[in-house]
């Protein structure tokens, strides 16, 4: 019954850090993109002459800025399915 | 999902995350070979390289076929990011820039099959383990981005030359009465190039994969409400992933032809 415990607790602790992973996460990404989607399209605006120009651009920093973001959703989903942090547990609990 | 083993979702989706390995190896040995990766990208590597010399054998300077009219727009699309880049002699570039952009495409592009398609092919020939995926394998990116920093060493010797290279390692931001700094300070820089690039391309297509696997979870659940669930996530999830395969190979490719012209540049 300890055991359940005490997985109960690590499991629950990796779902809040999850959370917390893909949560701040995706806030600094989707404000990063709002940030240079709005720049973008005031210098389109401005100077439409420049948008073949800048689209590639936008595109690439669209990707450079959603890549941390993903990194982190990979480490979370990796967390989520198989959690290394319970090994230690599973093998304590083995031994009693 | 022919090859699903007992133990719902969480099994489900390890079960997929395990590469095809030598029999021989034990679990988590250092020295393993992943030979889906290795297969996948190597038949993808031979199948861009047969279409493309196809194709430029047989083009015309008259009006040109559908096909090559295709190629034509890649290669010249990759050639004008690689002139707006770097000034200089294009020759080792712009192919080097075309290859990593349509393999990585083509590899990135392996993602878009269903999640159960491949391995429910091998399993016929009884091989349990299969991720068509190889730019989702650490070890595929990093194979790659550590290409790209030997050649970026490379360059930066045959641009300044051994001294002028060594110069700039030692005295480049702070001058050379700090050079231990200076040092770090570039290795550090040089070491960041390719682990940024190696793991952003890992990261988005294995979280990409995951979010397939998660989603293809729902196809078992029985509920038909889920099922449907599924098809309309997936179909979504895979209009999106498409930017995103053609962002991250276009990404890897302007970073690959930045870092190298980086590396021609004298400070």
């Amino acid at each position: 019954m300890e055991l359940v415990a005490h997985i109960a607790q690590v499991q629950g602790f990796t779902a809040i850090a999850l959370g917390l992973i893909i949560g701040f996460g995706a806030l600094g990404a989707c404000i990063g993109i709002g940030i240079m989607g709005s720049k973008f399209l005031e210098a389109a605006a401005r100077q439409p002459e420049l948008v073949p120009l800048l689209q590639g651009r936008m595109f690439l920093l669209a990707g450079l800025i959603d890549a941390a973001f993903l990194i982190g959703v990979a480490l979370a989903m990796y967390f989520a399915v198989a959690n290394p942090l319970l090994v230690n547990v599973m093998a304590a609990g083995a031994g009693h | 999902m022919a090859s699903e083993p007992q133990g719902g979702l969480t099994e489900y989706i390890r079960h997929h995350l395990e590469h095809l390995r030598p029999p021989h190896i034990s679990e988590g040995a250092f020295w393993t070979l992943n030979i889906d990766s290795v297969t996948v990208s190597l038949v993808l590597g031979i199948l861009f390289c047969l279409w493309f010399w196809l194709k430029a054998r047989k083009a015309t300077a008259g009006v040109p076929g559908k096909g090559q009219a295709f190629l034509e727009i890649v290669l010249e699309f990759v050639d004008g990011q690689v002139k707006d880049v770097f000034h200089g002699d294009r020759r080792f570039l712009g192919p080097l820039a075309l290859t990593v952009f349509a393999w990585v495409f083509l590899m990135n592009a392996m993602d878009l099959l269903p999640v159960d398609l491949l391995p429910m092919i091998t399993a016929k020939f009884g091989i349990g383990h299969f991720r068509p995926v190889p730019t989702a394998d650490v070890n595929m990116t990093f194979a790659m981005s550590i290409t790209v920093l030997v050649l970026v060493i490379f360059y930066s010797f045959k641009a300044k030359g051994f001294g002028g290279y060594m110069h700039e390692l030692f005295t480049a931001p702070f001058g050379k009465w700090l050079f231990p700094f200076n040092f770090a300070l570039n290795m550090v820089e040089l070491v960041a190039k390719p682990v940024s690039l190696a793991m952003r391309l890992f990261g988005n297509m294995y979280a990409g994969e995951l979010v397939f696997l998660l989603i293809a979870g729902l196809f078992s659940t029985g509920s038909v409400l889920l099922y449907s669930l599924g098809i309309i996530g997936y179909a979504v999830w895979g209009v999106f992933h498409i930017l995103i395969i053609t962002i991250q190979a276009f990404i890897f490719m302007v970073l690959t032809i930045v870092y190298i012209s980086m590396a021609h540049d004298h400070h």
